[in-house]
């Protein structure tokens, strides 16, 4: 994962509340590889795509090429677990989501890729939305670090998770600490075997009742 | 020192608390939908094994086709998400509930069934209505790919203790309500955001009278009131429901468990970091009219006016739901004329939903189209014994196969652009049942009256005299 600290571009205001993940990727799309690159499936239903028409969205905004943050209402990322959601944020070039509230399995699948979800007040959410920074695409400064938001002469102050922050500083993988661990996990293990013994799962074919098994 | 119901199983998982406050939490069963292969692809980067195949399950449901399954998947990308997931849990000797499997369904409705979700455990899924398993007091929350991949690969997960919240329902329900209702009500009422960061714990003496599938509905819906997790302390209405099911312990070992899951429950002076409590009796038959859960009220209301609601950011969000639901303000709901009903999913989609629809269809003609999936083929088989699938057919709807189907959008079940659908299932976001599709969520009963009808309809009109 990239670390992350200082963020300093033009911003996509979004002015909605309930930002839900089968909006920022429609299902239909997630049976693409990785590989291919998300971002054009951001928000892809908000945006025209394929109608004819020109897309008047902000995300095709020449002015704001290059945004890596995006302003919207509460409950961002709401709804499907889909880490795909943050995959169409990320491959579009998002670093950084600044809103009132964030559902919690997006904001965890954000930290894991390394998008800050960047949380304020509603008041200054609205106050952000509104600002010329965003209205006219101007540069925002995002600041993790500090844990502001500048735009123009308005600054706000966020704030996140502090293990989140040093995790998305320093760009670590959960992993790697977990690797650490591995003592302590049998340990674990060893002890729970004897005081849960009902929570193991029973090997053996006769409790899949005969049942052919694919694997 | 007294604990909830939820610090007894967070602390009966915890491995290791760092001083940041994360836990390394031991995760007890771990399910596999399709939509898996992003994580076995990072496992695949780190040349990496699964820690523990044996406690890991896939379950085909998502891409699954319902209807003409016989004839093998025409979509070729659809048939290759199917696949991917036989390849992967092959490839990493993970047993596999596949298409062909007579326990082929829904992974919330079918690992239940099989007693492979049992009180006191840990169990996670790439799918955020693994909140669903709580019902029978596990500890269960939905989680992204790269938890997904981290869990494969270590059988535990980094958490950070959530709040604890109880949510009290006092009394008894109507007749004719549903745990659907209740969930809706509560949504209504905290908001989709408003048990962010928060454990719930379901009490009361409305959700002791509750089935297990009525438990498994509410807890399901946790999520869309923004909750981690939702769950119900196990009691005598789990333990005779897990008794005999495959996976569930058996004989004396099942009598032990039983011992061992007694003492799960919040003791009675433990405190809760939030608080809130309803009324039974004042829980109506509820839909949805908007493009958020929480945009829901009784049947005999009508839909807000934005122009009286104060938030400016508030009222914008009802007149874009409004737009975009080609709705007006004001209007009654049970006004609203549907083009067609949907009864299924990880939500409604077991025996219980099932009979509760067909007790308002009996005798009766849809005067819409209308898709019934079950939520597992056990679930099938069941109704078909109990000839539930004559009275779909004969009221003229569609009677499928098991799946998540017409839920969400991406197994060829879809509303088309501009319908509105009567559903049983547990989201009305925009283009959730397919692109322009409109939502309108409701219990079984609701859905089988709204089909009578042809427009929302409170169901207890038609069951008057009936049950």
């Amino acid at each position: 994962m990239e670390p992350l600290n200082i963020i300093e571009t033009p911003a996509i205001p979004l002015a909605l509340a309930n930002v839900d993940t089968d909006q920022l990727i429609p299902a239909r799309f997630m049976k693409r590889p990785r590989a291919a690159g998300y971002g054009p499936f951001l928000l892809y239903d908000l945006r025209n795509i394929g109608t004819g028409q020109a897309s008047d969205s902000l995300l095709d905004d020449p002015q704001r090429a290059g945004a890596a943050v995006m302003i919207a209402r509460r409950n961002f990322g709401c709804g499907s677990s889909r880490e795909a959601a943050v995959y169409a944020l990320l491959d579009y070039g998002i670093r950084c989501v600044i809103a009132p509230s964030f559902g919690d399995i997006f904001a965890s699948n954000a930290i894991k890729n390394g998008v800050l979800p960047a949380r304020v007040s509603e008041a200054d959410a609205e106050e952000l939305l509104a600002s010329p920074s965003a209205t006219e695409g101007r540069a925002i400064r995002v600041d993790l670090a500090a844990q502001t938001i500048i735009a123009g002469n308005l600054v706000v102050l966020f704030t996140i998770d502090p293990v989140w922050k040093t995790q998305l500083l320093n760009g670590w993988d959960d992993i790697d600490l977990t690797m650490a661990e591995r003592p302590a996990i049998d340990r674990f293990r060893a002890q729970d075997l004897r005081a849960r013994p009902w929570a193991a799962v029973p090997d053996g074919e006769n409790t899949f009742n005969n049942d052919p098994v694919e694997n | 020192m007294s604990r909830t119901i939820i610090d007894k199983l967070w602390d009966a998982h915890a491995i290791t608390t760092r001083e940041d406050g994360m836990s390394l939490l031991w995760i007890d069963r771990h399910l596999l939908h399709e939509g898996s292969f992003h994580a076995f692809d990072q496992l695949d980067k780190r040349a990496a094994a699964v820690a523990h195949p044996e406690a890991t399950f896939g379950v085909a449901d998502h891409y699954v086709p319902t209807r003409g399954r016989a004839k093998g998947i025409a979509n070729s990308e659809i048939a290759r998400m199917v696949d991917l997931l036989k390849e992967n849990t092959q490839r990493h000797h993970i047993r596999l509930i596949g298409l062909d499997d007579s326990r082929q369904g829904i992974v919330h409705v079918t690992i239940p069934e099989q007693g492979l979700t049992l009180p006191g455990l840990t169990i996670v899924c790439g799918d955020s209505h693994t909140s669903t398993h709580g019902a029978f007091g596990a500890y269960a929350f939905g989680i992204g790919a790269s938890e997904v991949a981290h869990v494969l690969m270590t059988q535990t997960l980094w958490q950070k203790k959530p709040k604890r919240m109880r949510i009290t329902i006092e009394g008894a329900l109507g007749s004719g309500i549903t745990a659907k209702d209740v969930a809706l009500t509560i949504i209504a009422r905290i908001g989709a955001d408003g048990a962010q960061g928060c454990a719930i714990e379901y009490a009361g003496s409305a959700i002791r009278c509750l089935s297990m599938e009525g438990r498994m509905t509410l807890c399901n819906l946790s999520i869309e009131a923004g909750g981690r997790l939702g769950l119900v302390a196990p009691d005598e209405t789990t333990f005779a429901w897990l008794q005999g099911r495959s996976f569930a312990p058996q004989a004396k070992a099942f009598d032990e468990a039983v011992e061992a899951w007694r003492a799960l429950g919040s003791d009675s002076d433990a405190k809760f970091d939030r608080e809130a409590s309803f009324a039974a009796r004042e829980i109506a038959p509820t839909v949805t009219w908007g493009v958020s859960p929480e945009h829901a009220a009784p049947i005999d209301g009508a839909i807000p006016d934005p122009a009286n609601i104060r938030d400016a950011s508030r009222a914008a969000a009802v007149r874009d739901a409004l737009a975009y639901m080609d709705l007006k303000a004001g209007t009654s709901l049970a006004a609203i004329r549907i083009d067609r009903v949907f009864i299924g999913s990880c939500t409604n989609g077991r025996i219980e939903d099932l009979r509760a629809a067909a007790a308002v269809l009996a005798g009766r003609q849809a005067v819409v189209p209308g898709l019934v999936s079950p939520g597992s083929s056990r679930v099938k088989r069941q109704a078909e014994e109990e000839g539930l699938d004559r009275i779909f057919r004969d009221a003229g709807l569609e009677w499928a196969d098991s799946g998540c189907s017409m839920c969400v959008g991406m197994n060829g079940d879809v509303v088309a652009a501009g319908e509105r659908c009567a559903s049983t299932t547990n989201r009305n976001f925009k283009g959730r049942q397919g692109p322009g599709a409109r939502t309108h969520l409701m219990s079984p009963a609701m859905a089988a009256a709204a089909a009578v009808r042809g427009q929302l309809t409170d169901a207890r009109e038609l069951l008057a005299g009936r049950t």
